[in-house]
This record gives C-alpha cells, sequence and structure tokens, in this order.
C-alpha cells in the first residue's frame, strides 16, 4: 500500500524540481496530444520550444518573447502576492483591460500634443489607478461584506470585456477611422507609445516587469510586509495574533496585483497592441496564474516561468502557420502544464512510502 | 408598459435559461457540502456541452447526448478529485486548472461543430397539466430535462436532509477530521461527491448546446458555471434556495434578452424593480416579524432611493449605454447578489484538504 507522509520540512530538492519534471511530464502529455491530433510529435514539440529560439527566424521571434512574457510576468507578480497570502484575485483579465482603458484615455485625451515626458507618465499613472480601482471593488467588498473574492473578481472581467466593447465601439472610436471600431493608434503617437525599441521587443512594459521582480524580490526577502503575506498564507491564526492585520492585507494584495496588471495592460495597448479594440486582450490575465503557480510564487521563478509560457504562445503561433496545429491545443498543453505541476507538487511536502500489510 | 414582452412566455422561458444554472449549481452544492471547493465547474459545464453536442449529433439521440455529457463531465472532475484528494494539490489553483483545461478541451473537441444544428429535443405536452390555461404553458409545457433537473433538485434535498448517506456527506464536509474519526472513508464520499458535482455540470453544458442555443458555438457557456458557483453561495447551501437562486438568475437573464428585444428602457424597468422590491421586502417582513424592523426600513428607503435615482437619472437625459449595463447585468447582479449574502453558513471543511496522518 502506498501511502503519503507529511515532510517535517519541504523538500528543497522538489520545490525546484517539480516544475521541471511538470515541463516534461507535460512535453510528453503533449506529444501524445498532438499524435492523437494526427501531427507528428516530435516535429510539433521541436517547432514549439526550438524553432522560436534557435530556428532559422529567431530574430524574429526573440522580441516576441520579450513582448509576450512582458505582461505574463508583471501579472504574475501582483498575483504572487495574493496567492501566497490566500487572497485569489482571478481577475486580472479584468484589471488589465480597465487598466489600458484609462490609460488610453488619458493618452487620447493629449492627443495631438507632443510632450512625452508629459503624456507617457500620466498614462502609466492613469494605466495603475485604473486597475487599482478595478481591483479594489473585490477587495473593498471582501473587507467590508466578506464577499468572496475569487468570484467578485472573475465577473468583474466580463464587465470589463462589455465595458470594452462599449469604448472600442462608441466614445474612444477613432474619429478618422472611416467607420472601422478601435481607437486611434497610440502605438504611432510619438508621445504616447510605450516602445523604447520596437525593433527588440523593448518597451515599458518589459521594464517595469522587470523592476517589479526585483521590487518582489526584497519585498519577500527583507521586508516585514513580505514576511507577513507569507505568515498569512501559511498559519492565519498565529498571523492574526502577532498583529497582521487580514483586511490591510486584502487590500494591499488586491491593489498591487490591479495596478500591475493595469500597467501591463497600458503598455500592451500603447505598444505592441497599438489601439484599444474589442479583443486587444488575448488572456494574460488567465495565463498569468499558471505563470504565478509554475514560478512557485517566487519573483525570480515567475520571470522563467514568463518567459516559458511566453515561449508556449510564440511557439504555438508558429505550430498553428507551420503545422496548422489548432490554437485550443496550446490552450490545453498550458492548462496540462499546472495540472501536472499542481500534482507533482505533493512531493515538496510529502513523502511517498511503500507499506506492506493492513494499517490499523 | 411591458410593450410587445409576453409575461407569459417570459415565465416560460425564465424556467428554461435556469435549468443548465441550476443542474450545474445542484452539481456543485453537493460537493461543497462534502467539504470541497471545485472551481472548475465552468470548464466542466463547457466540455459537457462539447461531448454533448457531438453525441447527439453522431447518434442522432439527444438522450444519448445527456448521458454522454454526463459521463464526460464525470470523467473531467475525476481528474480534479485524484489531483486535489490523493495528490492534496489546493483546490482553488486545481479547479482554475480545470477551468482552464477545460475551455481548450471543449475548444479543441469543437472545432468542426460550429454552427452545426443539433437533434431536435421535443417539448413534453404533460397531458392535463399542461392544458390549464395560464399556468400550464408556463410550467407544464417544457422538454423533459427542465423536469429531470428539478427532480435532481428535489432529490438531492432529500438526500441530504432525510437520508443516512447524507448525513454522512455532510458531516465530512462540516468537519472531516471527525468524520474520519468515526470511521467514514472522507476521501472516498468526496470523491463521489466531487464526480457528482462533474455529471451535473457536464449536463448543464448539454442542456446549453443541445436544448437552448441549440447549435454549438465557441464559449457557449458565457460563465454560467461561475454563475452557478455564486448561486451555491447565494443559496446558503441549501437545495431550496437554490432552486430560488437559479430562478431568480433565469429571470435575470430572460429579461435581459427580451429587454433588448423590446426595446425597453432599462431604467425604467430598474426603478420599478427596486420600487416592487421596496413593497415585497417591507411585506415580507411584517408577515415573517408581525412588525416594521428598522432594517428592513432601511433596506426599503434605500430601494426608493435607488428607484429616484434611475428616474432622475432618465429624466435628466444623460448618457446611458443601455448595451453595456444590460449585458453586464448578471455579472452586476451575481456581485450584488455575493454582496448581499455573503452571511456564511459556509460547511467547516469546505475547501481544506484531508490528509489522514498516522
Amino acid at each position: 500500500m502506498i501511502i503519503l507522509e507529511k515532510r517535517p520540512q519541504p523538500s528543497q530538492f522538489w520545490s525546484y524540481g517539480a516544475p521541471i519534471v511538470a515541463v516534461f511530464v507535460t512535453m510528453i502529455f503533449g506529444a501524445a496530444l498532438f499524435a492523437a491530433l494526427g501531427q507528428p510529435p516530435i516535429e510539433a514539440l521541436s517547432k514549439i520550444f526550438w524553432e522560436p529560439l534557435f530556428g532559422e527566424f529567431s530574430f524574429f521571434y526573440l522580441p516576441q518573447l520579450l513582448i509576450k512574457g512582458a505582461p505574463l510576468v508583471a501579472i504574475a507578480l501582483g498575483l504572487s502576492l495574493g496567492f501566497k497570502a490566500g487572497i485569489w484575485n482571478i481577475g486580472a483579465e479584468g484589471q488589465y483591460i480597465i487598466g489600458a482603458l484609462c490609460g488610453a484615455a488619458v493618452g487620447l485625451a493629449f492627443y495631438p500634443m507632443e510632450a512625452r515626458w508629459l503624456v507617457l507618465p500620466a498614462m502609466l499613472i492613469a494605466g495603475a489607478l485604473g486597475g487599482f480601482a478595478w481591483a479594489m471593488i473585490p477587495g473593498i467588498l471582501r473587507v467590508k461584506f466578506n464577499t468572496n473574492e475569487i468570484l467578485v473578481s472573475l465577473m468583474l472581467v466580463y464587465v470589463a470585456e462589455q465595458l470594452l466593447a462599449a469604448m472600442a465601439l462608441g466614445a474612444m472610436k477613432n474619429p478618422e477611422g472611416m467607420g472601422f471600431p478601435g481607437s486611434r493608434n497610440l502605438s504611432q503617437y510619438g508621445s504616447a507609445s510605450s516602445w523604447i525599441d520596437q525593433g527588440n521587443g523593448m518597451h515599458w512594459g518589459v521594464v517595469i516587469a522587470l523592476i517589479a521582480v526585483i521590487f518582489a524580490y526584497i519585498l519577500f526577502a527583507r521586508h516585514i510586509l513580505g514576511f507577513q503575506i507569507k505568515l498569512a498564507g501559511q498559519a492565519p491564526r498565529a498571523a492574526a495574533f502577532s498583529g497582521v492585520s487580514p483586511a490591510r492585507l486584502v487590500l494591499f494584495c488586491l491593489g498591487v496585483s490591479g495596478a500591475l496588471a493595469g500597467i501591463a495592460g497600458l503598455t500592451e495597448v500603447s505598444g505592441p497592441a497599438g489601439v484599444v479594440s474589442i479583443d486587444f486582450n488575448v488572456g494574460y490575465g488567465f495565463t498569468a496564474i499558471i505563470v504565478a503557480f509554475l514560478g512557485r510564487l517566487h519573483p525570480v521563478g515567475i520571470l522563467m516561468a514568463g518567459a516559458l509560457m511566453a515561449l508556449t504562445y510564440i511557439g504555438g503561433d508558429v505550430a498553428q502557420s507551420s503545422l496548422g496545429l489548432p490554437k485550443a491545443a496550446i490552450q490545453v498543453f498550458q492548462g496540462t502544464l499546472l495540472f501536472s505541476l499542481l500534482g507533482i507538487d505533493v512531493l515538496t511536502n510529502y513523502r511517498v512510502r511503500i507499506k506492506r500489510g493492513a494499517v490499523a | 408598459m411591458f410593450g410587445s414582452i409576453d409575461p407569459q412566455l417570459l415565465l416560460a422561458s425564465l424556467m428554461v435559461a435556469a435549468t443548465p444554472i441550476m443542474l450545474a449549481a445542484i452539481g456543485e452544492l453537493v460537493v461543497e457540502r462534502a467539504g470541497v471547493l471545485n472551481l472548475g465547474v465552468e470548464g466542466m459545464m463547457i466540455t459537457g456541452s462539447v461531448i454533448g453536442f457531438i453525441a447527439a449529433i453522431k447518434t442522432g439521440n439527444p438522450w444519448i447526448g445527456f448521458a454522454a455529457a454526463a459521463l464526460g463531465g464525470a470523467a473531467l472532475s475525476l481528474l480534479f478529485g485524484v489531483l486535489t484528494q490523493f495528490l492534496l494539490s489546493n483546490q482553488v489553483a486545481t479547479g482554475l486548472a480545470l477551468t482552464l483545461f477545460g475551455l481548450g478541451l471543449a475548444a479543441l473537441l469543437g472545432q468542426g461543430y460550429l454552427g452545426v444544428k443539433a437533434p431536435v429535443f421535443p417539448d413534453w405536452h404533460i397531458p392535463l397539466l399542461g392544458d390549464i390555461p395560464i399556468i400550464g404553458p408556463i410550467v407544464f409545457q417544457h422538454d423533459p430535462m427542465v423536469y429531470l433537473g428539478l427532480g435532481i433538485v428535489a432529490g438531492v434535498w432529500w438526500f441530504l436532509k432525510k437520508s443516512r448517506a447524507g448525513l454522512v456527506l455532510r458531516a465530512v464536509g462540516e468537519n472531516h477530521e471527525a468524520a474520519h474519526a468515526l470511521g467514514y472513508n472522507v476521501i472516498r464520499v468526496r470523491m463521489l461527491a466531487i464526480m457528482f458535482g462533474g455529471a451535473c455540470a457536464g449536463l448543464g453544458g448539454a442542456y446549453l448546446s443541445i436544448v437552448r442555443v441549440p447549435t454549438y458555438a465557441a464559449g457557449l457557456t458565457a460563465e454560467m458555471g461561475w454563475i452557478a458557483l455564486a448561486i451555491v453561495v447565494f443559496a446558503g447551501w441549501k437545495p431550496g434556495r437554490l432552486l430560488l437562486g437559479a430562478y431568480l438568475f433565469g429571470g435575470v437573464t430572460a429579461l435581459q434578452l427580451n429587454l433588448q428585444a423590446a426595446g425597453l428602457s432599462l431604467l425604467d424597468v430598474l426603478t420599478i424593480v427596486a420600487l416592487v422590491a421596496a413593497v415585497v421586502v417591507v411585506s415580507v417582513g411584517f408577515i415573517q416579524n408581525r412588525a416594521f424592523t428598522a432594517k428592513m426600513l432601511w433596506w426599503a428607503a434605500s430601494l426608493c432611493i435607488a428607484a429616484a435615482f434611475f428616474s432622475f437619472y432618465k429624466w435628466l437625459g444623460w448618457v446611458f449605454n443601455e448595451t453595456l449595463w444590460l449585458s453586464s447585468s448578471p455579472y452586476i447582479a451575481t456581485i450584488f447578489v455575493l454582496v448581499i449574502m455573503s452571511s456564511g453558513g459556509a460547511p467547516g471543511s469546505l475547501g481544506k484538504s484531508f490528509h489522514a496522518s498516522r
């Protein structure tokens, strides 16, 4: 009989090893999935994981890694704060949209003024505030009414999507767009563009994501607040006795993740996406949940996980165009990655023992 | 006042609109009463909708479609069950993974079926009862799944309230340590509950693709799985109130579609709804308490203020995006409901992993 025995301390080896094993398990599952879809499994995997990095056109794909990785890392970092403390913000997609809308509104209001020193910072602040405010709704409801923040933050994603549609077709529509939905192109408006070096995929979102990684690292390694967050997640009673205010923690975690998601949305809409359109958001807010767990809720881990997940997006596009692999296959692949990670994670906290005979 | 909206048709469509949410919610209610929080309802529902649809198309028989959807939902929930019960993974994270995975899986499976029509699933015209004027067409002329859904809710109510097995399930959900100490197999009870929840979610999804829509389209469940989770909270984990919640949401959905079609002003409707709610609060409160309590007068006053605000806003003629508010109404309504109903009553061990140490 196989039994699980709780480890006195989480295993160091498995806390690093689990994500790596999970990636391999997912690759094996992916190969089987692609074979079932009638694709050559090894070739499909190499298209996803090898081609964008070392293939013939890698000069084109590598900048994409920054573009797709930055929002994932920024959002996942914010989420990881809450996840550590047992506060589940799963509405980052909504905060991302609202951040983009608020920032874009500021940028469009300034159009066509030429003052990059003013417009872009104002947009960044508006984006952060927008995401912050949207995340405060579940935060305040949780603190005041003890409402479940999982469901409220998620419901607000769909409200945000409706708002985005209303804006893209209404108030923010490009007056010179000949009736097409979507706003003016912010990435072509010099003062509002978030691009630093478009050829290499550098934009302010990348810079901010990297700064956020450093700050999050310091927060958890050196700051009392980081310790309180971890404590509240692992031992809520102990945290309460030591004077950690749960309400403050909820608002802090949700606020930071909302602001980061808002900034990610703004830098996306004024850079890679360019316009506020009905579907400029592609679900980074949800994929970031996978990134946060795959990165073990650790800032540096999230950085690596974000790069890996960005790679699956790009590789998925490559495989889609060259092999005709359906887009949904990549979604299944990403879901499987989270499943296998969560499953293998049991080894971090438990030891597998094989016991003979009956157990009383 | 109600223009082209036929109240009889509205009430009839309410019963149909409520059925998928009701099915998914009653499954999740059992799961949560066993102490497990499965956030993968949406994923199981949409997978059920695809599997059920494909099976119904291939065989030409909607019943086989429903059976396949229930099996598919249960199979998917098994994945969640193994991870959370045997590998002790975090239930919130695993549920989210199940939803993300299910959405992808459904999109993958449904590729060749976009826009295909489902085989006809005829309505029942229940003899005698169906011939009652007014009530007959509203209540007794629907398809069999509407009644099966009601039957499942009634069955769950009986099971939880009256049967011994239901008592064990509740014990496991309230305090798994104690249930384990009494010799009940916590993991087995929970696995069965999880699979029941999966089967119900699958049925709910299949009801959408086979009866309600009835074609296959991407993103067909439209977050109903999540709303079902909210309804379980609204219901305070009680089957009776779950029925009420599902019909309320069915009403919001049906009304929203009808309003969009009839072109009625949402602000007018909100004014009326707020006033009616105020009257209901006062009268129900008075009947229950035999007196006017401060709390209920406070509620009625705020509802009247809200009604005044809506009509004042309309009178001012300010910008009001009708489509935006109508299409987000189910989500905003869900948030409202969660705020009002977050009084507690959740099973004691909800969301906690169980590991029988020693």
